[in-house]
């Protein structure tokens, strides 16, 4: 077929499919007919390559096939609900699949902070290997027990804080899990240097006598923000293991599996880290509320997330 | 014959070609979005003091979500493109040629952290001009192109005119549409360097040298883009 005879032969169909994708009014047909008209449309486009048809020709039906299969395959219809089945049961069961990194992570996170805690009470003045006089001497008045709020300056309000808090540590969150791109060491990096400054200040603040207004602070939120960066750090981990020991793949193609489960754990690593925000700034500070009651809200914090993480979504996911 | 283009095969069992950008372009957009993200802030900090010391905050809040969440709602709202994507036609696809959604948009986002490194994206350049795809880190993570968008109007192709002539031997797709393009460039070359291309398809042009050869290429071309 001369080319001339197949564009008089289509071009009434080639038209009004671009004006469809226009989304020009009237429409000139039903958008029930899109997908048969497209693929019509993809015929004609494999037709006028084969033949050899002039390259304008070519490049204009390739044009408008590259749209349709936009218009095509765009997001689907928004399913609210998703979010809520992601956060009861997906999410849960998300984590407890990606056990191993997790408690690598959690292990990288968790020792130096124990391991510092439990060192500095022996040891009280090894905190000067780990934080400056400033440091120090800032942590001293963020948790003096004459303070009428904790963990703040006298002249910060709680909204202040709050943006604070999203701003710098969702930020750390983030970071932690983009280091993973350094085949993991990044990622490492974060969740071990958190580790020690978070060790050294509980450890410190707790040997010299502040116990009471430091753990009255951190209690509330600790649960969320602490877990949420082991998340973080083993979304990170699970990159950088996909680029070190990428299995039976390239690296690149296990790199892209790897990224899809990593995001979802972010996705719940930065709703934590937004909640344990919200409770740092208009709960945590508050010193009206007894230290024994805000202990035992911490701890039913601890209990709550474990129990979720090691329960939530066990029936969904065994269907 | 240009390796800035991608094929991707789509399950109507056609291939559709993209248009890969390259570093250039890409960078210019994020310009664009900087400028636009520093504005955005900037106006916010100038408004924040009627809100007292909670200005503060909302400050704070307004450049974490301009910074890591406004262009990945972006990219997964507006068909792969940010403000400064689309003033210069660009768009993030999936690496089979669909819309980018959320889970890719944020991926690729998130790990912008990593290509910033350890300046001004160095990581993500050194990256970018590593595979042939132009993929910065964020990019081979979430499995992502960017492309240029495109077009709505076809550009109407302004060949040089000359006498059509038929050519010696049957043409690839590809060879025809290097004679298009040497005939639509045609004008905006040098003489010399039209003359020095058109010496080079020994087998259309024979031993012709220099304006002879060009005005035999533009009249083939003339055949092939249908003037007959």
């Amino acid at each position: 077929m001369r080319q001339a005879l197949f564009e008089a032969a289509h071009q009434r169909e080639w038209d009004e499919f671009e004006r469809f994708l226009d989304a020009t009014r009237p429409a000139p047909f039903e958008p029930s007919e899109m997908p048969s008209r497209y693929r019509r449309l993809c015929q004609s486009l494999a037709l006028a390559a084969e033949r050899q048809y002039s390259p304008e020709l070519v490049d204009r039906l390739n044009r408008v096939a590259l749209r349709g299969h936009h218009a095509l395959y765009r997001n689907r219809a928004r399913q609210p609900w998703r979010v809520l089945e992601f956060l009861v049961a997906d999410f849960p069961a998300l984590v407890r699949r990606e056990w191993r990194v997790v408690a690598g992570a959690a292990a990288l996170f968790f020792g130096p902070l124990l391991g510092l805690l439990a060192a500095l009470q022996a040891w009280p003045e090894f905190v000067h290997y780990l934080l400056t006089p400033q440091q120090i001497a800032g942590f001293h008045e963020m948790y003096d027990p004459a303070n009428r709020r904790l963990g703040m300056r006298e002249a910060d309000t709680s909204v202040a804080m709050f943006g604070f808090y999203i701003w710098n540590n969702v930020r750390i969150g983030f970071q932690t899990f983009a280091g993973g791109m350094l085949a993991g060491v990044g990622s490492a990096w974060f969740l071990g240097a958190n580790g020690i400054v978070i060790g050294a200040v509980a450890g410190y603040l707790t040997q010299i006598g502040y116990h009471e207004t430091f753990w009255s602070f951190v209690a509330g939120h600790s649960s969320l923000e602490l877990i949420a960066i082991v998340l973080a750090g083993a979304a990170g981990l699970r990159l950088g293991l996909a680029i070190i020991a990428p299995g039976n793949a390239t690296r690149r193609s296990a790199l892209v599996a790897a990224a899809k489960p990593a995001v979802r754990i972010m996705y719940g690593a930065a709703l934590m880290f937004v909640a344990a925000a919200f409770v740092e700034a208009f709960w945590s500070p508050l010193t009206e509320i007894p230290f024994d009651v805000k202990l035992t809200v911490g701890v039913a914090g601890w209990a709550v997330l474990l129990a979720y993480f090691a329960l939530a979504g066990r029936a969904r996911a065994a269907r | 014959m240009l390796d800035t283009t991608r094929r991707v095969a789509t399950p109507e069992g056609i291939e559709l070609t993209l248009q890969l950008a390259g570093p250039v372009p890409r960078a210019l957009a994020w310009a664009i979005d900087f400028a636009l993200r520093v504005t955005v802030v900037f106006v916010v900090a100038m408004l924040a003091p009627l809100l007292g010391l909670a200005g503060v905050g909302i400050v704070l809040l307004t450049a974490f979500f301009v910074e890591w969440l406004l262009p990945a709602w972006f990219e997964a709202a507006w068909q792969g493109q940010t403000p400064g994507k689309r003033a210069f036609g660009l768009a993030v696809l999936n690496d089979d040629g669909t819309p980018v959604r959320w889970p890719a948009a944020l991926t690729r986002n998130l790990l912008r952290a990593v290509d910033f490194l350890p300046l001004f994206y160095g990581v993500g350049l050194a990256t970018m001009l590593a595979n042939r795809d132009f993929k910065r880190l964020g990019d081979l993570a979430a499995g992502t192109l960017v492309v240029y968008q495109p077009e709505k109007k076809v550009r109407a192709m302004k060949l040089q005119e000359a006498p059509p002539l038929a050519p010696p031997l049957a043409l690839s797709l590809e060879e025809q549409r290097a004679l298009l393009e040497l005939a639509e460039r045609a004008p905006s070359l040098t003489r010399e360097r039209l003359e020095e291309l058109a010496e080079l398809p020994r087998p259309l042009v024979g031993g012709l040298e220099g304006g002879r050869a060009a005005e035999r290429l533009i009249g083939m071309a003339n055949h092939i883009a249908g003037r007959q």
